[in-house]
């Protein structure tokens, strides 16, 4: 017996000497791949791998890419989490990243993404003051946290710094936005409500909701206690520890005293809870309404008269571009925001970067009702074919400047980041 | 492996220089035969393991890690109250729904193996209880959603029925439902190895039992669960180490209000916190060899099987 485990020692010793060689070998001839990049190619046989998250990530997208511009773009949607890891993480594998603002924020010091140079943007001069001073009109206040523009430009092409200001060169051009506001079942509330505070009105203790991602979750928190005169935030993008901590303690004593009937956090749940009558009151994004609405129940994206939590999104070019790959990628975007990609979004309910070039691929009717809050004057159908509104019907918080300018916080990134999403997991844990 | 070697030295004659050679194969076979799984143990199971344990000392950024030798997430975990309310809760799980199935499964098994009488019956009931397994796990726990909600099926019965007269909120996003899931998902793992054992008792020592005028009931205590103990040993290890580990049910049926372990490491993920994610699942599964330990001094199962 002894003798017979002595030998056995003694091959398995060698067979794994045997297996890790073998490996060795494998991982050896892994590092000898890589083709030389073929320059003399035609545009028309560049690929460029795009990623982002599911709004703007549609196939429409690339079939009509390659059709109007005669290259292939390839898409990958990713939750936003994943988005933030690859961009952050995985620079050779995208050229093109579809990323929203705070995302952008966190990424750039990273150096996976390369500025791009304005004056090679066709319709520049025509993007909305959001995302270059800031402003929507003259007049406008600039909301907090991660406003568009104060990461929007960087002082130069290899810049690693926000200029939050204009300078020629852009981290991200932006594609798609909106505004974020809570989302109500009018017939089993049946009075109007006006304020983030009615989240937590104990009337509708067990019929309440709050999305569970928590960088979006702690800002819908904040307009609420915000709005209940409880908090006063310096900026409600990037609290302080203090201010995260109060916060947090009234949701946790809301939440413990049965406020909410459940938190959600996909697209899906979210219109499940609305769409049951299991919640009548929730934070909510524009299109889940549309997806209630779609099934005959009644539901209002609700204005609120302490404003809307906003976000935005654009895209960014991979620093790994060069030559022929980056003048399609300029191509690309030029293309982006010559028109129709803007309108087939807005017609989802979402704002296009330059609305007026949308305009050209709206019917009048689509147009006064997505911009300009007017009555519709006959059936709204998204792109996809679905009927969203029919004549009569106005868009819940009219048009694009009542929206767009009574907007309170952008998404944000706070500095305290990894300490909120601490609390955050207390607040769901109690 | 001994029949086989037995085989082979009937067939041939041994000549004289044979034993020794014959050794050395055996030994060398004996590794080969072995090392397919070695190695799937070794690359799949041990490996990411000491991943796992290696990462959970690791620091973390926003969206990177990187390599260091700190306590930084154990002490965190450690000195958190919210880590003590959460392996508590997910204990409390665990409890409870061994507790349910393991009733329900023994009542089950018990009927099958001692009432059913005939064999071919026996096997048809229990496919029966297989038949909620041909749809996924996820079908049906989401399937009780619309059952138990404020305005579902079980509600809107009883108050047709006049037994309550507002809808029950406890029924749905709650303790209840969440256990309610787990009890119906696993039962079956009790089934299983409860009747595998009960259908191996030799039915003469019932009969002794019987014979010698033990009621019912003294039969069942003195000599069919004594007898079953390895049968509910596997299922409970199957049951304790499933609800331990799941996050998802958890996450749907309590509507993300209630959190276990597995909540705390998958929101971790989500956010990039590896390191941290780590040092959670390495305290779950010394946590979860802690209970099999505990159970397998009960019984030990090499012994029975």
């Amino acid at each position: 017996m002894t003798n017979k485990n002595a030998k056995t020692g003694v091959s398995r010793r060698s067979v794994l000497k045997g297996a890790a060689a073998t490996a060795g070998a494998a991982i050896g001839s892994g590092a000898v791949t890589g083709f030389p990049t073929v320059w003399a190619q035609n545009i028309k046989n560049v690929t460029l791998r795009q990623f982002g998250t599911g709004v703007s990530n549609l196939n429409d997208v690339a079939n009509k890419v390659k059709e109007d511009l005669g290259f292939t773009l390839e898409m990958t949607a990713l939750d936003s989490d994943s988005v933030t890891q690859r961009a952050a993480t995985q620079p050779g594998s995208f050229d093109i990243a579809d990323i929203e603002y705070w995302i952008c924020k966190k990424v750039w010091p990273t150096g996976n993404l390369q500025a791009m140079d304005t004056s090679k943007i066709k319709n520049y001069d025509k993007i909305v003051g959001i995302f270059k001073s800031g402003k929507l009109t003259p007049e406008s206040t600039i909301a907090q946290g991660t406003a568009p523009h104060s990461v929007g430009f960087v002082d130069g092409p290899g810049g690693t710094r926000f200029a939050g200001s204009e300078t020629g060169w852009m981290t991200l051009i932006p594609t798609i936005y909106n505004a974020d506001t809570l989302g109500i079942r009018p017939d089993l509330i049946g009075r109007p409500i006006s304020s983030w505070t009615e989240l937590l009105n104990p009337e509708f203790k067990g019929k309440a909701s709050i999305l569970d991602i928590s960088s979006i979750g702690i800002m819908d928190a904040a307009m609420v206690c915000e709005a209940m005169g409880e908090v006063k935030y310096g900026d409600k993008g990037n609290m302080t520890r203090e201010e995260i901590d109060k916060t947090m303690a009234i949701f946790t004593e809301a939440k413990k005293s049965g406020q909410f009937r459940a938190f959600w956090k996909t697209f899906d749940e979210s219109v499940n809870l609305m769409a049951s009558g299991e919640v009548v009151i929730q934070s909510m994004w524009s299109p889940a309404i549309t997806a209630v609405k779609s099934r005959g129940i009644p539901c209002v994206y609700q204005p609120l008269k302490e404003g809307y939590r906003s976000w935005g999104g654009g895209i960014g070019l991979s620093s790994n571009l060069k030559g022929i790959e980056l003048e399609a990628a300029y191509e690309y975007i030029n293309w982006y925001l010559s028109g129709w990609v803007g309108g087939y979004l807005m017609r989802q309910g979402y704002y296009s970067a330059v609305p007026e070039t949308s305009k050209n691929f709206m019917s009048e009717n689509e147009w006064g009702y997505w911009f300009e809050g007017k009555k519709a004057t006959g059936d709204i159908t998204s792109p996809t074919g679905d009927k969203l509104a029919s004549a009569g019907d106005t868009r819940d918080g009219g048009s694009f400047h009542d929206r767009m300018g009574a907007v309170a916080c952008w998404n944000a990134v706070m500095d305290e980041n990894r300490y909120m999403v601490r609390k955050w997991n207390e607040f769901i844990a109690a | 492996m001994s029949d086989q070697t037995l085989a082979i030295e009937t067939a041939a004659p041994a000549p004289e220089s044979k034993p020794a050679r014959r050794g050395l194969s055996d030994a060398l076979s004996g590794w080969l035969l072995s090392l397919p799984l070695m190695l799937v143990l070794f690359f799949f199971l041990l490996l990411p393991i000491a991943m796992i344990v290696v990462v959970s000392f690791w620091g973390a950024t926003e969206f990177s890690i990187y390599p260091a030798f700190q306590f930084d997430n154990y002490e965190f975990l450690l000195t958190s109250p919210v880590t003590y309310s959460v392996f508590l809760n997910t204990v409390k799980y665990a409890v409870i729904s061994w507790a349910c199935t393991l009733l329900i499964g023994f009542t089950i098994a018990y009927f099958l193996a001692f009432h059913v009488r005939s064999l071919v019956w026996q096997i048809a009931l229990f496919l029966v209880c297989t038949i909620p397994f041909w749809t996924s796990n996820i079908i049906r726990m989401i399937s009780w959603i619309p059952f138990l909600g404020r305005n579902g099926i079980a509600n809107s019965t009883l108050i047709q029925f006049g037994v309550i007269d507002r809808p029950l909120e406890w029924l749905l996003y709650s303790d209840f439902s969440v256990i309610l899931a787990f009890v119906h998902l696993y039962t079956l793992f009790m089934v299983v190895p409860i009747f595998n054992t009960m259908m191996r008792i030799d039915k003469s020592l019932i009969e002794a039992a019987y014979d010698n005028g033990a009621t019912g009931f003294q039969t069942l205590t003195n000599v069919i669960i004594p007898l079953t103990k390895p049968g509910i040993m596997i299922g409970s290890i199957f049951v304790v180490t499933l609800v331990m580990g799941d996050f998802i049910t958890v996450r749907f049926m309590s509507g993300s209000q209630k959190a276990n372990v597995g909540r705390l490491i998958s929101n971790d993920i989500a956010l990039l916190q590896y390191p941290s994610a780590c040092a959670t699942a390495v305290i779950l599964l010394i946590t979860v060899l802690l209970v099999i330990a505990v159970l397998l001094r009960f019984v030990d199962i090499r012994k029975e099987l």
